[in-house]
């Protein structure tokens, strides 16, 4: 295989990775006044996510550097050309993950509540946002022969983006809300279970027509194998909440996120930002890549390192696998030292 | 306006704000799991209260560094796509292998340290500090080794057909010589930078509790936290100038400009004098008034008494020769090599004048508060209450010091900082980053000083039998966490 088709495979990798991982601490993100109606509760949805989320977020972080040095031209146009919703994202990012670290650090209701509301906002801004830069990645953009967007920010939301911004958003509330079940005890767990099922069901609905759409314009064979998997996952998942088995729902609405990134890869290779411009110079695999001794290193590096971060990612799993209930949650540090 | 500007302003307001924070990280993360060990190995909890104190303060601060590192990710793509286009080839990789060595590890393990208080055994908990330490060295090592490419571009060629530099040797990029220089300068005034923040914060809780009882248990506590911590400072602070010397000579080798920039000599002097300060014309082509030490910049330079030096007109017609008469439109006229001299004049004399003055109020402390002296002078207390500030602002006068002094280039003597800037992105769109940035950066600063100082205030929580860590066993399986967010 082409090292280049290596790298565009390492790069999906770790798009359904960051997907797969952070989809679900988005949604408990996004679920927090819905799930968490006391001080307790949100404490209880943000502790399931608190070792975890950082490590999840690496995978974004990884995703960039790598697209930087194996497609140089792909992370120069994809980031000068989604500048403003690209901000966005990093701006919610920025106070998302503060606000989990410093929610807790002042027993103070106003405190507690402003750094609420960057969690919630900072939780469904990337959630929808992603699903809007992907989905236009895969219509094509306008791109001129200097591999320039010249396309402007309104033509970003277009239908199909739209849609595709509503389903990571939908997927990502519903794996949130699986992950809840499974790692909480109490009322909270059952609630979230609950809210899985309905908001799955919208989530399976918009996902279906959106895989449909992407299949019908740029699918290949391949794509339409993992769409498939990841819809019946997605089905198998609710079922399998249905049933009360939440280690299964989990792995199935994991498996429909991945499966259904890898399918929107599989979609999009060779290229890698096609140009809906007839003059227009295309990004593929071929004329973004870095050279064949760069992607030789990286793939050196890569292969060395992914296991062993892997493990011990998987590790931290284990470590942190018991569930959470309201009664593990201690008193909160600095009390009535409000100001 | 003009998109380059706003681009630049961007790129120093978020670089160097997220590097006030870094190097007290890197630093931190070390004394940290050090006093860990200290309590693992003595028993004696007053090093287990000083790492859950300076272990919190450690938190406030990674967290704005972690968050700020997400820009420093991106903003080579929004901003500078030309640059990203030009350099992928070479800048990349050890961005992405920074990702996939350093930030996996900091981030798991600190999850892990933080939650791991009772989930761990102690041994292993402490090594889960150790790791993120290691991590934030790989992730100073491979961005330092990215800088040092663009200030001496190495193991690339030049492909005119895709009018990119592309890598050709991997080691020569990582084990370029002045990343070899670079690196140990950067890494020990970050242990610098976070001793000094120990110091300060130690010395002041000393001052308060000595007033009380200078023999009791708090006064001991802070009294181990200040004197280990100044004994950091003086040390790293030595290693932080000897290796500062070795790379002022392989500065003067490869980058001759900017060391004639840093003493804003304009003609070549043999032997050459360094002044601690000029009083002259805004350009500094002029001076005034100058105190100067004789054949100093010569042995900074070269390491010789008598070394010639070259000064700025000289260089200029070497680079005009070497490189051509365009350096870049924007800034610079026709054959115009010379930063901004007022700034990289200034920022050289500031960052080493800042780090000596932090190496002085160390000693200073380790002489009063020798043998149990509990010094109560009002002198002392200020000077040791700024001294974080010292080595957190040598620091930055270090990198824009040795940003500006590359300008006009990007990539020295290969692509210039004009030409690396987006060309499909608007002024309108940079400014609304531009603005963006800087007001949530703004208040994040004020939320944390705050933050940090509450903390600071409060001083160490005391340990009690019921605090020591023991592993949860499954029987513990409903007793509260040990920590929650």
């Amino acid at each position: 295989m082409e090292l280049t088709t290596v790298w565009f495979a390492l790069i999906a990798i770790l798009w359904m990775g960051y997907f797969a991982l952070e989809g679900f601490d988005f949604g408990v993100g996004m679920l927090l006044p819905v799930l968490g109606r006391s001080d307790r509760e949100r404490r209880v949805l943000i502790n399931t996510i608190g070792p975890v989320w950082d490590g999840n977020e690496v995978w974004l972080l990884v995703a960039g550097g790598a697209t930087f040095a194996a497609f140089p031209e792909w992370y120069a146009t994809l980031f000068s050309g989604f500048y403003l919703p690209l901000l966005l994202i990093l701006v919610a990012l920025i106070v998302r993950g503060l606000a989990f670290e410093y929610r807790h650090k002042r027993d103070d209701a106003t405190w507690k509540s402003r750094w609420d509301g960057a969690i919630i906002v900072g939780s469904f801004v990337p959630a929808f946002l992603w699903g809007v830069a992907f989905a236009n990645i895969l219509r094509g953009v306008r791109i001129d022969a200097d591999m320039e967007y010249v396309g402007g920010l309104l033509e970003l939301l277009n239908p199909y983006a739209l849609l595709g911004g509503a389903m990571t958003l939908l997927l990502f509330l519903t794996h949130g809300a699986v992950f809840v079940s499974l790692k909480t005890d109490g009322p909270i767990r059952h609630e979230a279970r609950a809210l899985a099922v309905r908001t799955g069901v919208a989530a399976a609905a918009v996902t279906v027509v959106f895989l449909a759409w992407t299949q019908l314009e740029t699918g290949t064979a391949a794509s339409l194998v993992a769409f498939g998997v990841a819809a019946v996952a997605l089905v198998a998942g609710l079922v399998a909440l249905l049933a009360g088995r939440e280690g299964w729902a989990f792995l199935g609405t994991f498996v429909a996120i991945a499966l259904g990134v890898a399918g929107l890869f599989l979609a999009l290779f060779p290229d890698v930002m096609p140009t809906t411009l007839a003059d227009g110079t295309g990004l593929t695999t071929t004329n973004a890549a870095a050279t064949a001794y760069t992607l030789k290193i990286m793939t050196v590096v890569a292969a060395i390192f992914t296991p062993l971060v892997l493990m011990y990612q998987a590790w931290t799993y284990w470590v942190f696998r018991k569930r959470i209930a309201v009664h593990h949650i201690p008193e909160p540090v600095l009390a009535g030292q409000g100001s | 306006m003009d998109p380059l500007d706003i681009a630049r302003w961007q790129f120093a307001i978020t670089t160097v704000y997220h590097f006030m924070f870094v190097p007290i990280s890197i630093g931190l993360s070390a004394m940290v799991a050090g006093y860990q060990l200290a309590w693992l190995r003595t028993g004696n909890t007053q090093w287990l209260r000083l790492t859950r104190f300076f272990g919190k303060l450690f938190l406030i601060n990674f967290a704005i560094g972690v968050v700020t590192g997400i820009v420093q990710e991106f903003q080579f793509g929004m901003n500078w796509s030309d640059y990203s286009r030009f350099v992928g080839d070479v800048f990349g990789a050890p961005l992405a292998i920074e990702g996939l060595l350093a930030f996996f590890l900091e981030s798991t393990f600190l999850g892990l340290w933080i939650f791991g208080w009772d989930r761990l055994p102690a041994r292993l908990h402490n090594a889960c500090m150790w790791l993120v330490h290691l991590g934030t060295l790989f992730s100073a090592y491979f961005i330092l080794a990215a800088n040092s490419w663009m200030q001496h571009p190495v193991g690339y060629d030049y492909n005119p057909e895709t009018g990119r530099a592309e890598m050709t040797d991997f080691a020569a990029v990582m084990f370029n010589k002045v990343q070899l220089v670079t690196f140990p300068h950067v890494v020990l005034a970050a242990y610098m930078t976070a001793a000094a923040f120990v110091v300060g914060i130690a010395f002041w809780h000393l001052r308060r509790h000595q007033a009380v009882d200078a023999t009791s248990e708090e006064s001991g506590m802070w009294r181990k936290a200040t004197r280990t911590g100044a004994w950091i400072v003086l040390v790293t602070g030595l290693g932080v100038a000897a290796v500062g010397d070795v790379q002022g000579k392989v500065m003067t080798e490869v980058q001759p400009m900017k060391m004639a920039a840093a003493e804003a000599l304009y003609e070549t002097e043999q032997p050459a004098s360094f002044s601690l300060l000029t009083i002259g014309t805004p350009d500094g082509e002029q001076e005034k008034l100058a105190i100067t030490v004789p054949r100093l910049l010569s042995f900074l330079a070269t390491g010789t008494t008598d070394g010639e030096v070259k000064g700025i007109r000289e260089l200029r017609e070497t680079y005009r020769e070497t490189y051509g008469q365009d350096p870049g439109a924007t800034y610079y006229s026709a054959g115009d090599y010379t930063p901004n001299i007022p700034t990289t004049y200034w920022t050289f004399r500031f960052m080493m004048g800042l780090g000596f003055l932090a190496m002085g109020v160390a000693t200073w402390l380790l002489w009063a508060t020798r043998r149990g002296r509990a010094p109560a002078g009002r002198l002392l207390y200020v000077a040791v209450v700024l001294l974080p500030f010292m080595p957190l602002f040598a620091n930055s006068m270090g990198w824009i010091f040795t940003e500006i002094g590359r300008q006009p280039w990007a990539v020295f003597g290969l692509m210039t900082t004009a030409a690396s800037v987006s060309p499909g992105v608007s002024a309108t769109e940079m400014l609304i980053s531009l603005v963006t940035l800087t007001l949530v950066y703004g208040v994040l600063a004020v939320v944390e000083i705050r933050l940090l100082l509450t903390y600071i205030r409060k001083g160490a929580d005391p340990v009690t039998e019921a605090d020591l860590p023991s592993v949860r066993t499954d029987d513990d399986a409903d007793k509260p966490l040990a920590f929650a967010y």
